[in-house]
């Protein structure tokens, strides 16, 4: 039963990558980007569990504090972006 | 600074809440290394007392260390948390599935009560945390909230969280 | 109780794996960037500690990954909601304004009081 929550983890990573490619704004493709993130720290988990490695929560605790840090560092730099104008195009 | 050296009132608190995270750290690293050999329990020992010494030059620098207060209180609060955050996932998700997607944003401004930084940060990561609820902006009066339903915007407004968030005294 | 575990465990991964794509089909479904982050708050919040309490119950003894495990939710639960909100405050920074659908009251309201915090 465990690799039903796998594939239902790896299905929400494709969504959240169409979202990201779709955008319509940059946020919206940051979002997806945490999201994927997010996910990719489950799938360690949950994968890692299922196959028997050795060290697999370690990984996910790193990916998940990077995660974090990467999306305050990407929004910052947006934040503070001088026109906002180019952001919401495409 | 000045607190730091010349006070007395707090210098007592702020060893105490040294000396407590130091075993704190100490766990931290048994738990991420999971090795008892002599060399890894010094290295341990070591890095702990290194951070301790950075943090106090950190408090130093903005004479307002973070305290630990883990009360009774709080552990009820997160437990009410979670029980709110699990019926605001049901609906969300409802909503989601849903095939006519019967969502009606709102986005408005909540007078709040709260007035340390303590009560507005639990507050206002309270809000984000519950699905259906976002907290877009914090001014000294009030938030601006985002909400994926009006029922959403009228449970805050009511003010649950925030009389419980009241009772903690952070 | 070894029926009951893996009775159990199994829930959660269906659970957890439902929400997971709730989520994601949420993030597609919704109209605006606003909305959607409650989407993403739905696999965020619920999702990673049912996934995680799964792994919990099934695994046979506790170890040192066990604490390691509540940890992660622990980070996750702490670290979404301050990535969401500085997702939604750069947003709004950037000129991006909520979707209000046909209530032209609210409508002026919100943005004329939010309104000074367009401007960079």
């Amino acid at each position: 039963m465990i690799f039903v929550a796998i594939i239902a983890i790896l299905m929400t990573m494709g969504l959240a990558l169409i979202r990201a490619c779709k955008g319509p704004t940059a946020y919206d493709r940051m979002l997806a980007a945490n999201m994927v993130g997010t996910k990719a720290v489950l799938l360690i988990a949950v994968g890692g569990y299922a196959l028997n490695w050795s060290g697999f929560a370690d990984i996910a605790l790193l990916y998940a504090l990077i995660n974090f840090i990467s999306t305050i560092a990407v929004m910052r730099f947006f934040e503070y972006q001088k026109s906002s104008s180019d952001l919401s195009g495409e | 600074m000045r607190g730091l050296i010349a006070g007395t009132v707090w210098e007592g608190d702020v060893m105490l809440h040294y000396l407590i995270l130091l075993p704190v750290l100490y766990s931290f690293w048994l738990m991420l290394s999971g090795h008892l050999s002599p060399l890894f329990l010094i290295l341990g020992a070591l890095s702990s007392l290194l951070v301790i010494s950075l943090q106090q030059r950190m408090d130093r620098i903005d004479s307002e260390p973070a305290l630990l207060k883990i009360t009774p209180g709080i552990l009820s609060y997160a437990l009410w948390l979670c029980w709110s955050l699990l019926k605001a996932n049901m609906d969300v998700a409802r909503r989601i599935w849903d095939p006519k997607l019967p969502i009606d944003p709102v986005w408005e401004r909540l007078d709040i009560k709260v007035t340390t930084p303590g009560e507005k940060t639990i507050y206002a990561n309270s809000i984000t945390l519950t699905p259906g609820t976002l907290t877009t902006d914090i001014q000294d009066d009030h938030f601006l909230i985002h909400t994926l339903t009006p029922e959403n915007m009228d449970e805050l407004r009511r003010g649950e969280m925030e009389e419980r968030i009241l009772k903690l005294r952070i | 109780m070894e029926i009951l575990i893996n009775l159990l465990s199994t829930l959660c991964f269906l659970v957890g794996g439902f929400l997971c794509l709730t989520g994601g089909i949420g993030l597609l479904r919704l109209p605006d960037f606003f909305s959607r982050v409650h989407a993403a708050g739905v696999t965020e919040t619920l999702a990673t500690p049912v996934l995680i309490l799964g792994i919990l119950i099934h695994q046979p003894e506790l170890s040192l990954d066990s604490i390691k495990l509540v940890l992660i939710m622990l980070i996750v639960l702490a670290t979404n909601p301050t990535a969401s909100h500085a997702m939604a405050k750069a947003a709004l920074h950037g000129g991006q304004r909520p979707v209000i659908f046909d209530q032209p009251k609210d409508n002026n309201d919100a943005p004329s009081r939010g309104g000074d915090l367009s401007k960079p």
